[in-house]
Formats: structure tokens, sequence, C-alpha cells
């Protein structure tokens, strides 16, 4: 019987880029400004690691196919690279194998690192799915879309099903938008660090129906790594407080949404799924209680906004009021994006899941300084790739070890 | 009886009030403000000759079986393929069986239309074939500030030809061929070259289509007041009754040439005339039809009493009637490509056409055919291997379901301003069937200020992708709100 990856391994250094439009830097130079910082935290030489993993997921943008442009870039010691895709979850995925070597014993130090150099398009906006997002057939079918229509279309299956005005719908999606602007104002890593209020983002122009321009996150270059090893190495090492992995859980879309009749498109099957299967994992019964803090995908407001109650933190139909109500403001419950999110980051693909476990490792060392939250004991990140249609959702959690 | 059996029509749903194109236009070319009445219908930009023709052939083949359609005739002069069988796109796309049935496209003459129909009664009578589809469509570029801009318009109509059930059987027909000139389109050439108006009326229209008819009547032993309605083409108002007066005929029995709603849509008018004549036409009725290019083709019918049985298509007068009006010159100029507009880098092509994959997928992406589990019944698309249906997740167990004439509604959607497109937003969503089954697709024919969840959509083949590099235009199909 699978006894889970609670408390198997633990993570013991971090690193992450300031995001943003990084016009001097390439993705192997952003790649070697978060191993740096993540091997000075960690307080290892380079030859300790035994096994990469490398995410990224426009990779023809930039590094190209294999683990060959980490391993050169970073001079790894002839270590196994491995290069993993997964939509948006990528990063999420390179920790994903990382934490599993390490707790199937192959090796003792592993590392995920991802990065994504998205500003080499020459156009705004994540790049074209022309050649990137879609899947042989799918070329002849699917529609004229971009990332922001696709998960437009959930604000309309959101206020059919709930009977909410869009009018109504749309001030709780501004709030999200204003919290997270809020909490990136105090983080000197973010792309974005300017306030906003909610009538700017009403007035914005329109992205893709009902998104504006404030409802979307911002695209950014960037790079995040993670180190990890077991708890008895750690400690060995010398490392106290430990943070160890609670939970890692993936789900994808077997195609029901976009085939089968049984989806509302006011939420995310995945999500839905996945969180379950990792509160089960990390041991969490009340996940609106017991989680102290989130950084989930907000690739666009609304789709914070339903991914609150896929994670069964805000009951159907409810998140606006919670969102409304402030119980995801950094002062709030359950503190959401307290980095500044997606929203204020960007979203370099690779590099975004460990960018939010970045924050959630320092949050539970103490190190966050003006936006450092009282004693959080659980930390969940979230990723969701692709489209509310068809997607791969990644969560972990990680907290203080209790070992 | 040998005759026609079925009719379709379609008339894209934009129409430009022809005085939109004299206020951007007339600086240029003043002279056009003598053709200035009514409205030309406009093709959406997502639309051609073959999207249209697939229009009128479903309209045609509503409460008809498809299955038993053994040639297809497509009848046009501006195919978007020189060499690959445009009447196959159509054939897959009516999902018209591939084995026994012969196709063909007839083109380089606005009289094709009329030439195809003459071929496909012929084969009926032969014995060679017992249901022969005709469509007869065109989507002409013109000019800015050519005549030809004002007097011309987009559309497509069909014709089923048979022995059963025939509608209006045919009485004769009778051709002349001549080379006559009056424009001509070069090879890879945009636009057609048009010779002087004077000489057109007077040595083409005025000389050419009277005497053909004149033939024909002499062949058949008739007379031109035997006819009930008499349908030719020509969009010079004057010489359209005049033509009348030559021949005898009473002005009030000359079909209207469409000038103030639609303009002339080309290889398709002779059709499109003639199916707006046969929408107002009762048992008993005689109906001369003519087709004019190079040449003049005359084809005379009577209706029976099988007309009034006839209820499924929408024919001319239907799609006349559903239109929005496009008030902007400058979208049209966009949707025609006589203009270049800036759509971003985003809009740039990534890659070919996988050939391979259109040839083994074909009938799903051309046709719009999904797969129903012979199992649990689960119509689903796009076909998969393994019911998506999860009580079920039989393998290989789909038959043949066709999604291209089922009623949908939207289930959600957007319009992006992001996605390069021709006609932003981008307006796109999910849709689900009735009887089960959903697609997230493209929308079209409808502003994003129009639709709302719950509303009904119908099923439209459409341009997907036109890759001007390699030549290739791209088909699929998009929902059209019912607005």
């Amino acid at each position: 019987m699978a006894t889970g990856i609670r408390d198997k391994v633990a993570i013991i250094g971090m690193g992450c880029t300031s995001f943003g439009e990084r016009w001097d830097m390439g993705a192997e130079e952003l790649l070697i400004e978060s191993f740096q910082e993540a091997l000075q935290d960690a307080g290892i030489e380079r030859n300790d690691i035994e096994a990469a993993w490398l995410s990224t997921c426009v990779d023809e943008m930039h590094v190209g196919k294999s683990g060959v442009p980490a391993s050169i870039a970073l001079r790894l010691p002839n270590i196994a690279v491995t290069r993993v895709e997964n939509f948006c979850a990528s990063g999420t995925e390179a920790f994903r194998g990382a934490v599993y070597a390490v707790a199937s014993g192959a090796v003792d130090i592993a590392m995920a690192i991802g990065v994504e150099k998205l500003k080499d398009t020459g156009y705004g906006g994540l790049p074209e799915f022309g050649s990137a997002g879609t899947y042989g057939v799918g070329t002849f079918m699917q529609p004229n879309f971009t990332a922001p229509g696709c998960f437009a279309m959930l604000a309309s299956g959101y206020t059919s099903k709930f009977g909410v005005e869009m009018s109504e719908l749309k001030k709780a999606m501004a709030h999200v938008s204003v919290k997270s602007h809020a909490n990136g104002v105090a983080n000197p890593k973010a792309h974005l660090r300017r306030p906003i209020d909610v009538d700017r983002v009403l007035n914005a122009p329109m992205i893709a129906y009902p998104l504006g321009l404030f409802d979307c996150c911002g695209v950014s270059d960037g790079s995040a790594c993670a180190i990890v090893t077991t708890p008895e190495i750690a400690k060995k090492l010398g490392k106290k407080d430990l943070v160890s992995v609670k939970a890692l859980q993936l789900s994808l879309s077997n195609g029901e949404e976009q085939q089968f009749d049984n989806w509302d498109g006011a939420h995310i099957v995945t999500t839905t799924v996945a969180s379950t299967k990792a509160y089960k994992e990390a041991g969490i019964t009340n996940p609106r209680e017991e989680i102290s803090m989130m950084e989930v995908h907000d690739c666009f407001s609304i789709t914070e906004l339903v991914t609150m109650e896929d994670l069964h933190i805000s009951e159907r139909g409810q998140a606006p009021k919670d969102i409304l109500d402030g119980f995801y403001d950094i002062d709030g419950q359950v503190p959401c994006q307290v980095d500044g999110g997606l929203k204020c980051f960007g979203h370099p693909i690779g590099a975004s899941g460990l960018r939010m476990l970045y924050e959630m490792y320092n949050q539970l060392h103490g190190r966050c300084g003006e936006r450092q939250l009282k004693n959080p004991k659980y930390g969940l990140t979230h990723n969701l790739g692709g489209f509310p249609i068809m997607n791969v959702c990644s969560i972990s959690i990680v907290g203080k070890y209790d070992g | 009886m040998v005759g026609i059996t079925s009719y379709g029509g379609y008339i894209p749903r934009y129409r430009l009030s022809r005085m939109v194109i004299v206020q951007n236009m007339a600086w240029l070319f003043p002279v056009m403000m003598g053709a200035a009445q009514g409205e030309k219908s406009v093709a959406n930009w997502d639309e051609d000759a073959i999207t249209m023709a697939v229009a009128a052939g479903f309209d045609c083949m509503s409460g008809k079986d498809r299955k038993a359609v053994d040639a297809l005739y497509l009848a046009s002069t501006t195919l978007p393929y020189r060499d690959r069988l445009n009447a196959g796109i159509l054939a897959t796309a009516l999902n018209i069986p591939a084995k026994g049935v012969a196709s063909a496209d007839y083109t380089s003459s606005l009289k094709a239309g009329t030439s195809a129909a003459i071929s496909a009664m012929q084969a009926i009578e032969s014995g060679s074939n017992n249901n022969v589809l005709v469509v007869a469509s065109d989507q002409r570029r013109t000019k800015m500030a050519n005549m030809s801009e004002m007097f011309l318009g987009d559309g497509s109509a069909a014709l089923l030809f048979g022995k059963e059930d025939v509608i209006a059987k045919l009485i004769g027909h009778y051709s002349t061929t001549y080379d006559f000139a009056d424009h001509y389109k070069g090879k890879a050439k945009d636009f057609d070259y048009v010779w002087e108006e004077r000489w057109t009326k007077d040595e083409g229209f005025k000389k050419i289509i009277p005497e053909a008819i004149s033939g024909y009547l002499e062949q058949t032993g008739g007379k031109i007041t035997d006819y009930d309605k008499v349908v030719y083409p020509c969009y010079y108002a004057r010489e359209h009754m005049g033509i009348a007066k030559q021949l005898g005929c009473d002005p009030a029995k000359v079909q209207d040439n469409m000038h103030a709603v639609c303009g002339d849509t080309g290889t398709a008018h002779p059709f499109v005339m003639f199916v707006a004549a046969l929408q107002e036409a009762k048992p008993g009725d005689k109906i001369l039809l003519a087709g004019f290019g190079q040449g003049c083709d005359v084809l005379g019918f009577e209706v029976t009493d099988k007309i009034n049985d006839l209820k499924g298509p929408v024919g001319i007068k239907g799609s006349l009637a559903n239109k929005a009006e496009l008030d902007s010159y400058q979208k049209y100029a966009t949707f025609r490509d006589l203009v270049e507009v800036d759509l971003g880098l985003r809009s740039e092509l990534y890659g070919n056409t996988a050939l391979t994959t259109l040839w083994r997928k074909r009938k799903m992406l051309l046709g719009l055919v999904g797969g129903k589990c012979t199992k649990c019944g689960t119509p689903q698309y796009p076909v998969s291997g393994i019911c998506v249906n999860p009580e079920c997740h039989s393998v290989n167990c789909m038959e043949d379901y066709e999604f291209a004439t089922k009623a949908g509604t939207v289930l959600t959607y957007t319009g992006d301003m992001l996605a390069a497109s021709i006609d932003p937003p981008a307006v796109y969503g999910v849709v689900t069937f009735e009887g089960g089954g959903r697609m997230w697709i493209d929308f079209t024919d409808c502003a994003l200020d129009n639709v709302k969840v719950g509303m009904p959509v119908k099923m439209s083949f459409r341009i997907k992708k036109t890759d001007e590099i390699r030549g290739y235009r791209g088909y699929f199909w998009k929902a059209v709100p019912q607005i």
C-alpha cells in the first residue's frame, strides 16, 4: 500500500530570479541566477547534485529540446538531467521528478530547475499556440484561441450556472487582481509592482470578454530552482526547521470536459480531483481551516476565482463572496498570492511552479520581510496548464517537517 | 420523367448598401452612382465559393437522402483549387458516399451551372445516374471602384436532378457557344479584365441571350408566351427588360435580376434567380432558364404538383431574409483582402498542413462526422478509439454520427481581442448538441454583443486556414449563433 510523499523529502535550498522583461538575459543566464542562489541556500557543492529535472514549456523559443541546455549552462557533473514539459504545470512536474527520485532512494540530493524566456517572441501575451500548444489533428479543429480567451469562457459558464450578473462577477474578479497587485508591491522580485484599484481594473481595455487587461497576468522571463534531499540527510547537513513536502498531486483531463456532457464550463475538473488527493496525502481534513497560505495559478482573475471553489476552500458559488469579504487577502484567513502571484510575476511557464514553492518555502522559514505571514503551517501551490476544457493540474503542499 | 427534385440556396448574411460603396469610392469613379440602388450580398471573410456551395448543398438536400446522390457537379469561376477537385471537398463536407459517385468541377464560364445541369439531366436520361446534385457558387473579388464592385454579389444555389418526385420536369434544352469575351480572368490574375459596357450590352446580352432562347423555342416547338417565368441574368436593368421586349415576353414574367437585394452572383446567378422563381411557382407553371457566358444555355421546365410537398429547403427566399448590414466599406475591403491590414505577428503561420492527417480524418474534419458509441449510445466529437462516457469506455465501438445538421446550444463563449483575426474579436465557445455531444469551436456570422449562453446555433462549413505561402486553403466547421 502506497504511503504517499508526506515528510519523505525536504527542501534544503531554493533560488528564484527576479521576474520581468529581462532583455539582457537569455534562458541560460537566468538558469545560472536561480541555480547559484539555490546552491548557496542549500550550502552544498554543484557536484553534490546527483540528478536534475529541467522544466520548460515553449522550449522552441529559447533553450530547445532535452536536458542538455541546463547541463551545459550549469556545468553539471555529467549527471542525469531530464527535461519535462506538462503545460503550465511544468515547474511542479520537475519538482515532482526530483522529489520522487529522492523518496525512492535512488539518489540523495536532486534538483528541479525551471526557466522560460518568453520575451523573445516579438509580441505580447504567451507565444502563439499554433506550433506549441496544439496536437496533430487538433490544429484542424481548434478555434482561433488564445490563453485569455480560453479562460474567459469560464466567466460565461460561471454567470450562467450560478445566475450571477457579469457586472457582479467582474467586481469579484477585480478584487482578485487588486489584492495580488497589493501583495506584489512588497516583493522586490516581482515584475509588476504598482498598486491598482477596482475602477482601473473595471475600466481597462478588453482582452477577451469579459477579461480586461488587469484580469490577465503579466508576461515575463524568469527561472526558479529547488534542491531536495531526505530529512535525515538535511539534518546531517545541519539544516534546522525543515520544510518538507506534504503532498504532490497531478490530475489531467481525459477528454470528458471536451467530449462528454457532464462538464458545466464553470469549474476545473482536474483541480477538484488533485486537491482532494493532495489533502488526503498531506493529512489535511479541513483545508479552509488548515491551509495557511496559497500560491494558485492566477493566469487570469477568473481562474483564481473558480480555483478557490475547486480547491474546496470556498463553497460552490461562494468564491465571489469570500473574495470580496477579503478572505484571501494578505490579512485574510487564507492569504492567496502572497508574493503577488502570476499577476505580478508573469508566467515564465517552466519556472512558475517553482517560483510559487519559493515563496511558500521562504514564508515557512520566516524570511519574507514585510509580507511575512504569522507562523504559517501549510502552504499550497497550484498550477493549471492548458485550458479549462483540457488541462493539467498540479498541486503541492509543503509545510514544517513533523518527523 | 427527368427533372428537378429539390432546390437549395444560400445568400451570405452580410449585405452592403451600394450607397456605402459610393460614399467611399465615388470620388474616384463617379459613374458608379448609376448602379447605386439597393444592396449586395457579401461573403464573410471565412466564406468562399466552396463554403457557400456546402450551405446551398445542405439546404437542397434537407429532407432528401444524401446517400442516394450518385453524381455531384460544382460550378464556379472562383474555385480555390486549380488542381484538387473542388467538388471533392464539397462531397466530403456533404458526407456523400465516396464509392460509386462521380463528381466534377464545371468552371471557366458564368454559364457553367446551366451547362452542368444539362450534363446532369443527360446522365439521368441515359440511365447512368439517378440523383445528380449540381451546385453553382461564386464569390468574385472585384477591384475597388470598378463597376463590377457595384454589380456583383456573392451567393450559391443548388438543384437536385432525378426521376422520382420531380418538382419541375425538363421540357428541353438548347445551347450556343461563342468566344465572346466581355470579360476574362487570365492565369493567376486576381481580377477580371473587363471590356466596354456598351459593347457587352449590344453584342453580348442583347444578341446572345435572345438568339439562344429563340433557338430553344424553335427546337421545342413552343412560344415565349407559353412560359410563366423567364429567368436570365443581366445586371444592366434597361437591357434586362429590353431582352424581354425583343422576345415578345410580358415584362411581368421576367424574373427580377436581384440587383437590389444581392447583386449578380456569377455562375450561381441563373440558379439563384431560378430557385427564387421556383419558390413562387405553382404546379403547371412553365419556367425558362438561361445561363449566359461565352454562349448561352437555355432550359425549359414545367412545375409539377410535387412542388407543394417540398418543405425542407429555405432556398433563396429564406436565405435573403437572414441578413445583417455590413456598414463599413473598410471592413468589406478587408474581408475581400483588397487592402493590406496588419494582423500582427501572432497571425504568422507556423508550418504547412499535414495532408496525410487530412486524408485520414477527412470524414471527421470536412464532414463533421463524429462517433456514436454502439455500446452506450453516446455521441462524441472528435471520434476516439475509446468511448468518452466514463461508465462505458468501450474500445473501437464507434459508428458514424453526423453533427453538421444537429441543432446546438451555446454553453460558454468569449470574444478574443488577442487572437489574430480578420474580424476581431474572434468569437468562440463550447457548443452542446441536441441528442448529445459537444464541441469547442469558432463562432462566425455574429457580433459578440449578440451572443448569449443558451442561444441556439447551427453549424456552417467555413474557411479555417489560409496559407498564402503554399497556396493552401483549409476548411472546417463553425457555429453560427441564431441571433
